[in-house]
């Protein structure tokens, strides 16, 4: 059943000023941040990470920290490890050994749901959207995460759950016009164009109220004018106060958005470090461009 | 084949093939929901079913009532099947919730086969029913005559009753209720998204435990209407009644397509009046050899059934 009138929410342009009904974090008002000193208001720490499939080193030993309010690159060739990096940070998999810290706490061992409902949300390298819902409902699965209402309020529909419903929706509706898709509200997801899926799943993982988001590959498939797009609701993103962890192989996406890069290979970190000095390394051109034998 | 008594009978065939398809379809929702979102057929069900229709029938007895009671008063009638519907949709539905505790989830989280599930299904399905069968003693127990089958209007040959209202009124306010609450609320929307795609759905931070208990709570709750509708209908039930009910609900919802619920309630409404028309034109004893006949029929046509596999549909 489709949803039978979308209404449009009073506050037109406070969605694209603001979607997010939390404060911005301190320090991280609009515009280019500079990246903070070490060890100045981490978020996220990946600490000594190994994870081994079998005999096979999917990660070995990798460390590195994200700040609040930056975004930050991920990058590596294919079968780096990067994918498998993002799924050990979002619960999918757990780590042979090694911490990761979220806002100081451990999320190693928990569960899925409860990793998001903490503040991490992700997106996939291949869409996974909910197909035959609309894409208002695709958003308010992830806007549900944060309602408090029991299943008795919602089995005899008490009015607190009418009130989460309607805030859902109207705040739903303002992710989708924030990504710019607010029109196809009413649509199918999967009658849905690629680049508007994308996008869909992008205002997915927005409505969980995320603190850090994490997108894996999200240009992948994508033109250049679409790259271009991409980028700007990257960096739209963050300026409302998300820090923004971004997976991506297309070195010239990466350079152009990031604040600091970690680069991966074979699953070991090999770089570290701002746009400028990561492409400079030799290591990362090496791993990228492949070492001539005679000058290995 | 008696085609003139098919002809001349049709529409007392069709209003008993109908309130029979109520009941067949409330049951068959909980086969469709549990596969919607698992892929996994519970066949303990027809246990969930069992229990609920004798937990309205021990509350009556708490009243006194057995099968040689007389019809007591409409108001204290009007209590009566409120206390009892209420009984057995408790009991049904602590049931099928103990059933996943017990059969289904401990295999869950040490990721078993498939396999596995069925035969744990079996399992819990024939320990339930064979207990229930011990503690009768294996006799058929009898209902009291609540409600008298009373002519509310005719049209024809077609006596349509009082009964007969009440159990097609009830099946189809069920399921619309249900309907709803899957299409419209917070929690049938989780049910979807995890049915759609389990691993998104634990990702947008939708509790997949709790989805699960809840699907099976559902179906446990449709259980127990069907079930005090059962005993009402045929007068008696007995330790295996779930058995061969449960096998028909099973297929009304394979035949509307499994894991759609409007497909249960065209299933079972569809199966309803397939075997009364068999057993008119083919003899009573064939009643279901003739409907199933039909039914392979009809899947070789539509193999994924009427309306289409799944929750909400198809998963990509």
């Amino acid at each position: 059943m489709s949803e039978p009138h979308i209404e449009t929410p009073a506050e037109a342009d406070a969605a694209n000023a603001r979607p997010f009904d939390r404060p911005a974090p301190e320090g991280t008002g609009t515009g280019a941040t500079a990246p903070a000193a070490p060890g100045e208001d981490v978020l996220l720490e990946v600490d000594n990470v190994t994870l081994r499939f079998g005999g096979v080193v999917a990660l070995n030993e990798v460390s590195f920290s994200l700040r609040k309010g930056e975004i930050f690159g991920l990058i590596g060739p294919n079968g780096a490890g990067k994918t498998t990096c993002f799924n050990a940070m979002t619960g999918v998999y757990r780590p042979t050994s090694g911490g990761i810290r979220f806002q100081g706490q451990s999320i190693v061992g928990k569960k899925k749901h409860e990793i998001t409902r903490g503040g991490i949300a992700r997106t996939f390298q291949n869409v996974r959207l909910f197909p035959e819902m609309t894409a208002l409902e695709n958003v308010m699965v992830g806007a549900d995460a944060h309602h408090k209402t029991s299943v008795i309020a919602a089995l005899f529909r008490l009015p607190r759950h009418h009130r989460e419903e309607r805030t859902g929706r109207d705040r739903s509706y303002q992710l989708l016009r924030f990504v710019g898709i607010e029109h196809r509200a009413g649509d199918v997801a999967r009658n849905l164009s690629y680049g508007e899926q994308r996008r869909l799943e992008i205002a997915r993982a927005l409505a969980t109220n995320p603190t850090l988001l994490c997108l894996d590959e999200p240009a992948a498939g994508f033109n250049p004018a679409e790259k271009a797009d991409l980028l700007a609701l990257i960096r739209k993103i963050r300026d409302s106060g998300v820090t923004v962890l971004l997976i991506e192989h297309d070195m010239r996406l990466v350079m152009g958005v990031t604040d600091r890069i970690v680069v991966l290979e074979f699953g070991k970190k090999i770089a570290e470090g701002t746009p400028a000095e990561v492409r400079d390394n030799p290591a990362v051109i090496a791993a990228y461009l492949g070492v001539p034998t005679d000058a290995a | 084949m008696n085609f003139s008594g098919l002809i001349q009978d049709f529409g007392p065939l069709t209003i008993t093939g109908l309130a029979q398809g109520a009941i067949i379809a409330l049951f068959a929702l909980g086969y469709t929901l549990v596969y919607g979102v698992l892929r996994l057929i519970n066949f303990a069900h027809s246990e969930v079913f069992l229990l609920g229709s004798y937990a309205c029938l021990i509350v009556w007895g708490f009243f006194g009532l057995d099968q040689n009671s007389a019809t007591p008063s409409t108001l204290s009638v009007i209590g009566l099947l409120l206390l009892g519907l209420v009984a057995a949709i408790v009991i049904s539905g602590i049931t099928a919730l103990g059933v996943e505790l017990v059969a289904y989830r401990p295999l869950r989280k040490r990721n078993a086969p498939p396999l596995a599930f069925l035969i744990t299904a079996i399992g819990a399905s024939l320990f339930i029913s064979e207990t229930v069968g011990v503690m009768t003693q294996r006799n058929i127990k009898g209902v009291p005559p609540l409600i008298q089958p009373r002519d509310v209007f005719v049209i024809g040959n077609m006596h349509v009753t009082n009964l007969q209202i009440l159990i097609i009124v009830l099946a189809l306010m069920s399921m619309f209720l249900l309907d709803r609450f899957i299409n419209r609320s917070r929690l049938g929307r989780g049910i979807r998204a995890v049915a759609q795609n389990p691993d998104s759905a634990a990702l947008m931070g939708v509790n997949k435990g709790r989805v699960i208990s809840l699907v099976f709570l559902l179906g446990g709750l449709m259980a127990g209407i069907a079930a005090v509708m059962y005993d009402l209908k045929i007068g008696v039930t007995r330790f295996d009644a779930g058995f061969l009910l449960g096998i028909e609900a099973f297929t009304a919802a394979v035949l509307g397509g499994i894991g759609n619920l409007r497909g249960a309630l065209l299933g079972g409404l569809l199966l309803g009046l397939l075997q009364n028309y068999a057993a008119s034109l083919f003899g009573t004893e064939w009643l279901h050899a003739a409907s199933f006949v039909l039914l392979v029929l009809i899947l070789l046509v539509r193999p994924t059934g009427l309306l289409g596999e799944s929750l909400g549909r198809a998963r990509a």
